[in-house]
């Protein structure tokens, strides 16, 4: 089947098509998510996986710091754990006789904040603000944190019992919500005629360095996008503004993180130019942590409704 | 389904605002409702806003099928039929009412709204009044408003949201409701023309007289008919209006007869000419009311043996008709080859009381004209007393009045008088009608209203032909100078408006129906027949060249329209690249591959190349070349002329050689 490769395809991306080949191998039958998790990463944005336990959510996550050579934390979210435990603390030291700030976990460059909905507020929006700000501050000290910064954070589907909910406004950090889901029969049964996934993560030689990381995000980020994307976009937001599914539409705030994940995701096609495709590839993503549909279990019919958007607004 | 809670739909607010519109459109209909839809109503009402504001369950879509079913049968069982108006409109305010129990979505209180115009417009089956119509405004004002409100996404603030945004919307309505309300082809007679519904709830005079059947209709203050005078109304004393007339006596009852077939009798002029129009209040029958004597009328109309006017068919609407009348005039001068004996006619052996007394009479008086006197004085020299509430008579009625009750309303004194003369041989018949009326002064018509309802006598005088004789006035001269209200006592309990005493809310009650005939006469009396008129002075008698006019009008305004529309949104884009495009798509459908509209340029290039692998160097290269002029900013006007030529020469057969087409 003959490939369209438009010419607008440089060279920018050529690092990445092995990473992708060989994070495929490792997480099997899960290549649009892996795509997703990526370009989130290249959008220089922040990740939330929302799904089942065992899944391979955490997986994903330790695959993209060995990939990306990326210095990992994993923070594991509980009822109990305080600010201090994510950020750092100042503590006293009897040699020197002086107080030191020792960093927490989000001083790293890929934070792996697991099951983030277990923690309590005030704890989810110390780590939620030091998303935002990428520095943290501390004591009157404000430190930035590492570049590059890259939060996953993962959650179980919230009907569970002792959560915390993420609030509405807090999800809109996350630059995407992606679900694993399980893999199909083919994958899994090879899954789980092959090797530890673990001792395979082990073995994995990092594939990029942190310039090239940067180099791409400040890449995806120069990404042409023209003004007939911009309109499908204009237009996908205003159906769901006035679409009678949903409660609240996007706000504008939404559609500039849908554009900067399309970037990101024509980048990652080998493309310097968005395309539609691009946008309905990140749209569901994106658009269905921001978006609540009228009536219903929060979280229920998002997703599909997200496709229904696609499926009623014509391309430009 | 869900019927759990429902989720706050709307606010507290605006769910009262609905509610409350609602009970206004309902609650004329409650007049006429069966009173237990009216509770159903009131209960539903109650369900559904506790519903909303407390969280109460709404009833699960067995119980509301069952609930319908139940109602239903119970419009049906009250109404006899799901037909007509009463059981119609019975059955419209059930649905609304169940419809409330399942309003659950925006859809669902829209369509609520909808049944709340719908139900307006009904109102109008049974009432066009002023202050009706006036009520049902506000009503669609407030209906709009609550549709303007649901329909908006914004939390709406305040009790009345949207009131100015409804006004304004139905004051651009007006002039479509104009060109509607004059073009609109009209129906004679009552739409909703069910016999049983036709008769109901109307007065007026009836076709025959006993003693007791005009002082009945005189306890109503409804009017009869609106009179307005080219110019000075005649006195009191000249305000008859001729009605039926009665000349067959069985003893008890005055009846018309049977109709002659003889020429209409003969009327002399002799001066005190009178033009007017009158506005004639549905009656029922065929009756055409017109001061005595009327000599020309501007609607067909015959007239009877007895010189009463009729109409073909009874008047079911409100009509105005122009009458020119004479005061002064001799009427049938001549019987001619008329039998003179009907109007001597008593049944034997009845009133022998009457008898013994007009043959003493007789062989006193020195004439005729000597008898008519003594028997008027007679009812002034007698105890007689002109009362509303006349006592019951069961046997010999005229004898009974005459010698022992000598209390009674007009048609006691007409009856027994014209007994008397045709007892004495003169020939004498009963006019009924209206006598009197009361000018308005605030828009200077006389108003006649049923409480004026009247019965006299007329004597059939040798060369001066028929003479109006009113035994009434002899005995009670105020009622025909003052109108009933000052003629009988005030324990008679005559109707309100019928006294003529000034008071604030007579005056009130004048201009009110001052107002009421404005409305009458601009807005309600435009029937069939204005409305022919009125077309054929625009040359548009003829229905079908209305229906054509209409039409084009029709067509002309929505070409109008559409074309603004079509203006505003080009079709063409003006994007040369996308122009091509489109031109490609066209291409692909026309070979039945057409874009799906959600469909991406680069994933649609890939369906076509999977579906028609031959075409794929085609496509390709086209899809290429627009994906990068449209998407990468860097296209150069040679790409773009490339594009369009290579659309222009692409010419993709239905079929690729040697392959059956994908779709079959």
């Amino acid at each position: 089947m003959p490939l369209i490769k438009p010419r607008l395809a440089g060279t920018a991306s050529a690092p990445l098509q092995p990473l992708i080949r060989q994070a495929e191998d490792i997480i099997l039958g899960k290549q649009h998510a892996i795509r997703e998790a990526i370009a989130c990463l290249l959008a220089r944005g922040h990740l939330l996986i929302e799904d089942l336990p065992g899944v391979g959510k955490t997986t994903l996550a330790q695959l993209l710091a060995r990939l990306f050579g990326l210095q990992f934390q994993r923070v594991q979210f509980t009822s109990d754990l305080l600010p201090a435990d994510i950020i750092g603390a100042t503590i006293y030291d009897r040699d020197t006789g002086g107080f030191h700030f020792h960093p927490g976990p989000v001083f790293a460059q890929l934070v792996l904040a697991d099951e983030v909905n277990r923690a309590t507020p005030k704890t989810q929006s110390a780590l939620l603000e030091a998303m935002e700000e990428r520095q943290v501050t501390v004591e009157g000290e404000t430190r930035a944190l590492p570049e590059p910064f890259f939060v996953v954070a993962t959650q179980n589907p919230g009907s569970q019992i002792g959560t915390f909910p993420l609030p509405e406004s807090q999800l809109d950090r996350f630059l995407m919500r992606i679900q694993l889901g399980y893999p199909d029969r083919a994958a899994e049964h090879e899954l789980l005629r092959g090797v530890d996934r673990r001792e395979l993560l082990q073995k994995l030689r990092p594939a990029m360095d942190h310039e090239t990381l940067l180099d791409l995000q400040r890449q995806a980020a120069g990404v042409h996008v023209a003004d007939a994307v911009v309109e499908y976009v204009q237009a996908l937001m205003e159906y769901t503004r006035s679409s009678e599914h949903f409660h609240t539409g996007l706000s504008p705030r939404a559609g500039l993180a849908l554009l900067r994940a399309a970037r990101a995701w024509a980048l990652l096609e080998g493309r310097d130019a968005v395309l539609p495709e691009d946008v309905q590839a990140v749209f569901v993503s994106v658009a269905c942590h921001r978006l609540h549909a009228e009536g219903g279990v929060p979280g229920q019919h998002e997703p599909r409704l997200a496709r229904l958007v696609l499926d009623n607004v014509p391309v430009p | 389904m869900s019927t759990g809670p429902i989720r706050q739909l709307l606010p507290h607010r605006v769910l009262f605002a609905l509610m409350l519109s609602l009970a206004a459109v309902t609650l004329p209909h409650a007049l006429h409702l069966p009173p237990w839809l009216t509770a159903i109503l009131v209960v539903t009402a109650a369900w559904r806003y506790l519903a909303g504001s407390r969280g109460w369950r709404l009833p699960n879509r067995w119980l509301l099928l069952f609930l319908t079913l139940l109602g239903a049968a119970g419009v049906v069982l009250h109404h006899g039929t799901f037909i007509g108006r009463d059981a119609g409109v019975a059955m419209l305010c059930l649905m609304l009412g169940l419809k409330l129990l399942e309003m659950r979505t925006r859809r669902d209180t829209v369509v609520v709204i909808y049944l709340g115009y719908f139900l307006v417009v009904t109102q109008f089956l049974y009432s066009q009044n002023l202050l009706m119509a006036g009520w049902l405004l506000l009503t669609v004002w407030a209906l709009t408003a609550l549709l303007i409100t649901v329909n908006r996404s914004t939390t709406p603030t305040g009790w009345f949201p949207h009131a100015g945004q409804a006004a304004a919307l139905m004051t651009q309505a007006l002039p479509l409701m104009l060109v509607l309300f004059v073009l609109f082809p009209r129906i004679p007679g009552p739409l909703w023309g069910m016999p049983e519904d036709e008769a109901r709830g109307v007065t007026g005079l009836s076709d025959s007289m006993t003693m007791g059947n005009i002082s009945e209709l005189s306890q109503s203050d409804a009017v009869a008919f609106r009179v307005e005078f080219a110019s000075e109304p005649p006195p009191p004393a000249q305000r008859y209006w001729r009605g039926p007339v009665l000349r067959q006596y069985d003893g008890r009852t005055w009846r018309q007869g049977e109709p002659d077939h003889t020429a209409p009798p003969s009327a002399e002029r002799l001066g005190g000419d009178m033009d007017y129009s009158i506005t004639l209040e549905p009656h029922n029958r065929t009756w055409i009311f017109a001061l005595d004597l009327p000599v020309q009328i501007s609607i067909p109309v015959s007239v009877n043996t007895g010189y009463a006017l009729e109409r073909s068919n009874a008047v079911r609407e409100r009509i105005r008709y122009n009458v020119r009348s004479v005061l002064d005039y001799r009427l049938e001068p001549e019987l001619g080859d008329r039998d003179p004996a009907i109007y001597l006619q008593v049944p034997e052996g009845s009133h022998p009381r009457t008898r013994a007394l007009i043959s003493g009479w007789q062989s006193e008086a020195a004439d005729q004209d000597a008898l008519i006197t003594r028997a008027l004085a007679h009812f002034r020299e007698q105890p007689f007393e002109y009362t509303l509430r006349p006592p019951l008579l069961r046997g010999d009625t005229v004898d009974e009045f005459l010698f022992e009750s000598r209390r009674g309303f007009c048609e006691h004194f007409a009856g027994s008088f014209a007994v008397m003369m045709r007892l004495a041989g003169i020939p004498a018949r009963v006019v009924t009608g209206y006598q009197g009326g009361e000018i308005n002064p605030v828009g200077d018509y006389m108003i006649v209203r049923q409480s004026d309802a009247h019965a006299w006598v007329e004597l059939w005088r040798e060369g001066n032909g028929w003479q109006r004789v009113d035994p009434t006035a002899w005995v009670s001269p105020e009622r025909i100078d003052l109108g009933l209200g000052s003629a009988v006592p005030a324990r008679d309990n005559p109707p309100t408006l019928s006294r003529r005493t000034p008071s604030l809310s007579r005056t009130l009650a004048l201009q009110w129906d001052a107002l009421n005939a404005y409305w009458d006469r601009w807005v309600l009396a435009y029937g069939p027949g204005m409305q022919q008129q009125l077309m054929e002075r625009l040359g548009l008698g003829d229905w079908r060249r209305m229906i054509t006019v209409l039409a084009l009008l029709m067509l002309l305004t929505l070409g109008a329209l559409a074309l603004i529309i079509l203006r505003r949104r080009p079709q063409r884009p003006e994007d040369p690249v996308q122009r091509a495009w489109i031109r490609f798509c066209r291409r692909m459908a026309a070979i039945g591959l057409p874009r799906r509209p959600e469909e991406g340029p680069r994933d649609y290039a890939r369906r076509l190349i999977r579906e028609r692998p031959d075409l794929a160097a085609d496509v390709e290269a086209l899809s290429r070349l627009y994906l990068h002029l449209r998407y990468s900013g860097r296209g150069s006007p040679n790409q773009v002329r490339a594009l369009a030529a290579h659309v222009a020469r692409f010419r993709p057969g239905r079929k690729a050689a040697g392959q059956a087409s994908p779709e079959t």
